[in-house]
């Protein structure tokens, strides 16, 4: 048994450290190992493609992050209090932009948006003034936020959901009967409960937007994602290049895990002791 | 239960109104564009052109296999990774020390939060001429090819996907009362038949859970197969990237996302009604 369990963490671990071996690679050739630098590092560092797909795909999780944790918490919270034809409908549209495959969610999207776009721009350059540029709608950082929202929202609801039916109802009817505010009584009482929920949901919908290549893939537009230029990288023909991002990437999502778990037990401790 | 204010239920609808929003514009909608393309005429430059037909379906048979790979490989890999995935749950949720427990936990979960791109694109390195191939060239066995292969495919999938597997079905392990186990061995049972009639059963509701997770990703995968099947295993992922950034064809496309949507519909509710009604037996049981 034991050592079933030790063949399945090779398994599982012998891929990510090839990678992280041969992004050292000094030689040129992705598949031999000749001495170890890391003018791969520095290659990829001063690749202003690197850079810039970067920050992109920075600026489009964090903010897939921030709308669907606070989107997705209050309807989590309306929710439960909702009953009959709405709730079912709700639950099922929760259900299904789950259960849906994400390259559908990208090919829907780009479909759609691309035509609400053909019928919008002739209308916006039609009632725009003389002289001035008339804006021209396209694909870019916000079809992708809006796509990804879609997936990692419904996900913070589901959680969140879950959070709420453990709590203790009887402390949101004791702080109702005290007379405090709708407000104060989330704030004070059910915020604190669900908090851990909402920081997993904030994660998981962080990671799976820096993360995510097929939405992005169809929706990007101009813009490129990390995930679709290391895509593009191997399908030119794998280089220690790619493997330097992918293991920058690597240990990018474990200090960003590792942080969550510290923040989580800094506050488990603080509510235990405080 | 109080009686809802009006204040309460304006409440509630400002605090669903963003979400259904969003899933207006960007579900429903973009849904209903794909169904009205999908009976749509292709335009003469690629896109979209009105009209009404139904040669798009009519065609579907032109990616069967596309198809039929998807529908093999889908439930193939679930169960693998369930049988790699299954062992390792039990390991760690009733054999493995406590102090090492959460430790060991997140380190099978750990690379389900780094990227799949990375993790796939590993196995080209080590399924390719220079990795394991090269390694058996050494000792003897030569001219094997490993990637582009039915199996260099399901091997990504298993790696992929394990951790989605391993975790639902420890928790269901780990809650499931030890004492159970104990009597089950004290009443003179093998361990086999503890294991088939105790064990088991009880965590049958992590191992619907974990496949359902596996099976929905797997019906929609593309990466997987664009690395490790060059274009010999391809998926219906793999036939809609193609109809929709190649070839241009919008109407099939979408006639090949309606139908995959439908079949996911189906199978999933149909798995979920199963599962749902075999674990409320199990509830049962278990309260008695």
């Amino acid at each position: 048994m034991r050592i079933y369990a030790i063949a399945v963490y090779l398994f599982l671990y012998v891929p990510i450290g090839i990678i992280v071996l041969f992004s050292f690679n000094a030689g040129s050739h992705a598949s031999e190992l000749r001495g170890l630098s890391v003018q791969w590092y520095a290659k990829a560092l001063s690749n202003p493609f690197v850079g810039d797909a970067f920050v992109t795909s920075l600026v489009i999780a964090l903010t897939v992050a921030v709308l669907s944790s606070v989107m997705g918490t209050a309807a989590a919270l309306a929710l439960q209090r909702l009953k009959g034809k709405m709730r079912i409908l709700f639950d099922g549209l929760i259900f299904v932009s789950v259960m849906i495959p994400g390259i559908v969610i990208g090919i829907a999207t780009l479909v759609a948006l691309v035509t609400v776009f053909d019928f919008l721009n002739p209308i916006l350059a039609s009632i725009w003034p003389e002289g001035a540029e008339p804006p021209k709608l396209h694909m870019g950082y916000a079809s992708v936020i809006a796509a990804h929202t879609l997936f990692t929202m419904s996900l913070v609801i589901i959680m969140v959901r879950a959070r709420i039916a453990g709590m203790d109802r009887a402390l949101i009817e004791a702080s109702m009967d005290l007379y405090a505010t709708p407000w104060r009584t989330f704030y004070q009482v059910t915020l604190p409960q669900i908090y851990p929920a909402i920081l997993a949901g904030f994660l998981l919908s962080f990671t799976f937007s820096f993360d995510d290549f097929i939405i992005s893939f169809f929706v990007a537009g101009p813009n490129t994602t990390l995930p679709i230029y290391i895509f593009s990288s191997i399908r030119r023909g794998i280089t220690p290049e790619v493997n330097a991002i992918g293991t920058m990437v690597l240990v990018g999502s474990l200090i960003l895990l590792m942080g969550a778990q510290y923040l989580m037990r800094e506050r488990r401790q603080q509510r235990t002791t405080g | 239960m109080k009686q809802q204010s009006k204040s309460n239920r304006w409440l509630t609808a400002a605090l669903l109104t963003p979400t259904g929003l969003w899933f207006a514009f960007m579900l429903v909608l973009p849904l209903i564009v794909i169904l009205v393309f999908s009976f749509g005429e292709r335009a003469a430059v690629g896109g979209y052109a009105g009209g009404f037909t139904l040669e798009h379906y009519a065609n579907l048979g032109a990616r069967l296999k596309a198809f039929s790979n998807t529908l093999t490989y889908a439930p193939i890999g679930t169960f693998l990774s369930l049988l790699v995935a299954y062992p390792l749950a039990y390991y760690l949720a009733i054999k493995v020390n406590r102090r090492y427990k959460l430790m060991l936990l997140v380190l099978v979960i750990v690379p389900f939060w780094t990227s799949l791109l990375i993790r796939t694109y590993a196995w080209i390195y080590l399924l390719g001429g220079k990795g394991i191939p090269s390694i058996l060239d050494w000792i003897g066995i030569e001219d094997v090819r490993l990637i582009n292969t039915p199996g260099a495919v399901l091997m990504g999938i298993v790696y992929g996907y394990l951790p989605l597997m391993v975790f639902p079905i420890y928790v269901s392990l780990d809650k499931l009362n030890k004492s159970y186990l104990e009597a089950s061995s004290d009443l003179g049972a093998s361990p086999y038949k503890t294991f088939m009639q105790v064990t088991l059963p009880l965590s049958m509701p992590g191992v619907a859970t974990g496949c359902m997770l596996v099976f929905i990703l797997l019906m929609g995968e593309f990466l997987i197969p664009a690395f490790l099947g060059g274009g010999k295993v391809f998926f219906i992922g793999n036939a809609l990237v193609d109809l929709f950034l190649q070839s241009r064809n919008w109407p099939f496309g979408s006639a090949i996302s309606i139908t995959l949507v439908v079949i996911m519909l189906i199978t999933v509710s149909l798995y979920m009604r199963m599962t749902l009604r075999n674990s409320k037996t199990g509830v049962d049981e278990s309260l008695m």
